[in-house]
């Protein structure tokens, strides 16, 4: 069987799968790991988890994808219960041509719903909608001393707000329900403003964001002196009408891993440069179909190979709303002296809803993402003059993304894990919450 | 014009992957398994994956009692069927079976005579109504008995062999017959082995390429293509180069 890796591929510890189809399966599964004797095991869905968080102690996971039925499903008001396993993707093909879209889309559909649950993921529209645990009405969860359990907002509170957002460390996610957006068209109404520096990104943000369900900005973090801080600040709602249609999968994909890896700072620099002046004029409006909108990255499949063996690191933080205007230029004037990054950070404005899960990673402020090639000594001096910046302002690391925060800053960040910690399922550990807790 | 689809074994990984593209057609599927609650959970969700209408027949196929029983309820819902697949089977264990003579009998049975009690069935239907497609689950093991998994190897050729015969009987009727055989595919039946990562694939994959034989009225699909070059090499070994080698 091919064992699996996290979406970074670093660090180096892969997970031997066992197959799920049916629940059944699940109890059994959890058996054998416990024979084993190497520890204890975890739900594994697309992998998309670019550190530890999605790795098990053990080394060996449930591999969940074929969990992935709809159980039942209103079309009048959208509702829909799928088994935890279904991709986003799946959901998007099954719920489109109903008119009815996610109600929050993470910057890759490739993600099970399971997965997006566990890590309470958010997109474009955080300062409308929030997280995507704010739209899931009800988890059905099997849990190695309970059985099989229900829990919503209403129903085992505790439980719910630990397992939105909680890792999958509350028990095995079964089901998910959710509820969709409705939409009159695929196609997404775009407007896109090219900006020389940060201030002006926070100026936009500020005019727009309210207007507009999706905003997100890619910025050139290598840039430094006059340009430093350039990037695209898009825009977008659902078109008012058209068709539905759902987009043709792409057939592009990395079909091997280089040696090295093709990122590096002169690579990086050509692209971002051709990037920033793809768009000559100042603002633009076009209308594009909802999967290079939301999912651009998915186009290429395979993509995290191009960081070659070795693998790379995402770093992804969020600084709260009253000094992030200054954090954030802080962080991105230390990166762009350290020569490395990636192609382009993403930085989004979240907005103040709340987030039901006692450990989802938004809050009202500004979160900034970007990769780097894993290399060692460098990344680890980096990171840490970006994580004191980072904690220093009250903000904090995104569990789903990391390979590096430590004990001291994750348990300042997410005062709430003893709670979490508390309703773990004692057959599930991941070797994140083992690193940061233990 | 939407299909109507019988399915045996309708639980099985790849009968499943199947099944989804026909509903994504809007087809109407008629399902058979044991298992009420999983047919219950495929047949809700192929609803919702655009299925015009689901029907589920609870039967264990080594019961031929229920066999003739199941083909006319199938024919009496949707009036015609238009494809028939037979599905079910599962993976003896080899070691097992060379010391336990009643566990051998068992997986003979549900591997071969029981799908033959199928096809029998369905050939009759299929006969009198002068056209359809059947197709049918064998194995790439059932082209050469290897030490590995003889047994299950002599189930699948005998269902080669049969559906050969079949083949040549209803194609005087106008109704086509089918054999797949898979390589190494990802599902429940294997979950246990310890298959090669560069030659297993997806039961979607799979599934994929059944649709297409089937409209293409192929008589033997490898599935994925390149067990039809492997299988080719490993027939023509000699028995004295073949009788030295850990297959």
């Amino acid at each position: 069987m091919r064992q699996f890796l996290s979406w970074g591929r670093y660090p180096h510890l892969p997970q031997t799968p066992h197959p799920i189809n049916w629940p059944e399966d699940i109890s059994r599964a959890l058996k054998m790991i416990a024979i084993s004797g190497q520890g204890a095991g975890l739900a594994f869905g697309c992998g998309r988890s670019y550190g530890d968080s999605c790795l098990a102690e053990s080394g060996h996971v449930l591999a969940m994808q074929h969990m992935d039925r709809v159980i039942s499903a209103d079309w009048d008001n959208g509702v829909i219960l799928a088994q935890a396993g279904m991709t986003l993707a799946e959901l998007i093909r099954i719920a489109l041509p109903k008119g009815w879209f996610l109600p929050v889309s993470p910057g890759t559909k490739f993600v099970t719903l399971g997965g997006a649950v566990a890590n309470d993921v958010h997109g474009k529209n955080h300062h409308v909608n929030g997280t995507f645990g704010r739209h899931v009405r009800q988890l059905v969860i099997q849990r190695s001393d309970e059985g099989v359990i229900q829990c919503s907002p209403f129903q085992r509170p505790d439980l719910f707000s630990a397992t939105v957002g909680g890792l999958g460390l509350t028990g095995i996610i079964l089901g998910v329900e959710v509820q969709l957006r409705p939409i009159n068209s695929s196609q997404i109404d775009q407007r896109s403003y090219r900006f020389g520096e940060l201030d002006e990104f926070f100026d936009l943000s500020r005019l727009h964001d309210a207007s507009n369900e999706y905003a997100v900005a890619w910025v050139d973090c290598l840039a430094i002196g006059k340009q430093s801080g350039r990037g695209h600040y898009i825009v977008g709602n659902h078109s008012q009408s058209g068709l539905l249609e759902v987009a043709k999968a792409s057939g592009l994909s990395m079909p091997f891993d280089p040696p090295i890896s093709l990122i590096n700072s002169a690579s990086l620099r050509i692209f971002n440069t051709l990037y920033y002046h793809r768009q000559q004029r100042k603002e633009f409006n076009n209308t594009v179909d909802y999967d290079p909108f939301f999912y651009p990255l998915d186009r290429l499949q395979h993509w995290n190979r191009i960081y070659g063996r070795a693998g790379f690191q995402q770093y992804q933080c969020i600084v709260p709303e009253s000094n992030g205007r200054e954090v954030i230029g802080e962080i991105m004037q230390q990166i762009a002296k350290s020569g490395t990054g990636s192609f382009l950070a993403v930085l989004k404005q979240c907005g103040p809803l709340p987030s039901p899960g006692l450990m989802s990673f938004p809050m009202h402020g500004v979160s900034l993402a970007l990769d780097f090639p894993q290399r060692d000594p460098l990344n680890g001096r980096l990171f840490k003059k970006l994580d004191a910046l980072v904690h220093e302002a009250g903000g904090r690391l995104y569990p789903a993304k990391d390979a590096h925060m430590s004990s001291t800053h994750f348990k300042q960040a997410y005062p709430q894990w003893e709670r979490v910690e508390a309703l773990r399922d004692p057959q599930l550990l991941s070797q994140f919450w083992k690193r940061v807790t233990q | 014009m939407n299909q109507n689809i019988l399915i045996v074994g309708a639980t099985s990984g790849i009968a499943e992957a199947l099944a989804r593209r026909y509903a994504a057609e809007g087809a109407n599927l008629f399902l058979v398994g044991r298992n009420l609650e999983k047919l219950q959970t495929i047949a809700s969700d192929l609803l919702a994956r655009g299925a015009m209408g689901v029907q589920t027949f609870i039967m264990d196929a080594n019961n031929s009692d229920l066999i003739s029983a199941m083909t006319v309820s199938a024919w009496a819902t949707f009036g015609s069927i238009d494809i028939a697949i037979v599905a079910h089977g599962t993976l003896p264990d080899q070691q097992r079976t060379e010391i336990d003579i009643p566990y051998a009998i068992s997986e003979l049975r549900t591997n071969a005579e029981s799908v033959i009690a199928c096809l029998i069935a369905l050939a009759a239907k299929f006969e009198i109504q002068g056209s359809g497609v059947i197709a049918v689950i064998g194995s790439v093991a059932g082209d050469r008995g290897r030490a590995s998994n003889y047994l299950y190897g002599a189930a699948k050729a005998a269902l080669d062999t049969f559906a050969s015969g079949l083949r040549v009987r209803l194609f005087k009727s106008g109704v086509h017959v089918l054999i797949v055989k898979p390589g190494f595919v990802a599902t429940a039946m294997t979950a246990d082995l310890d298959l090669p990562a560069l030659l297993t694939v997806t039961p979607e994959k799979v599934s994929l390429d059944i649709q297409r034989a089937i409209n293409k009225r192929k008589n033997v699909l490898y599935t994925p293509w390149f067990w039809s070059l492997i299988m080719l090499i490993i027939r023509w070994l000699p028995i004295v180069v073949f009788k030295r080698l850990k297959l």
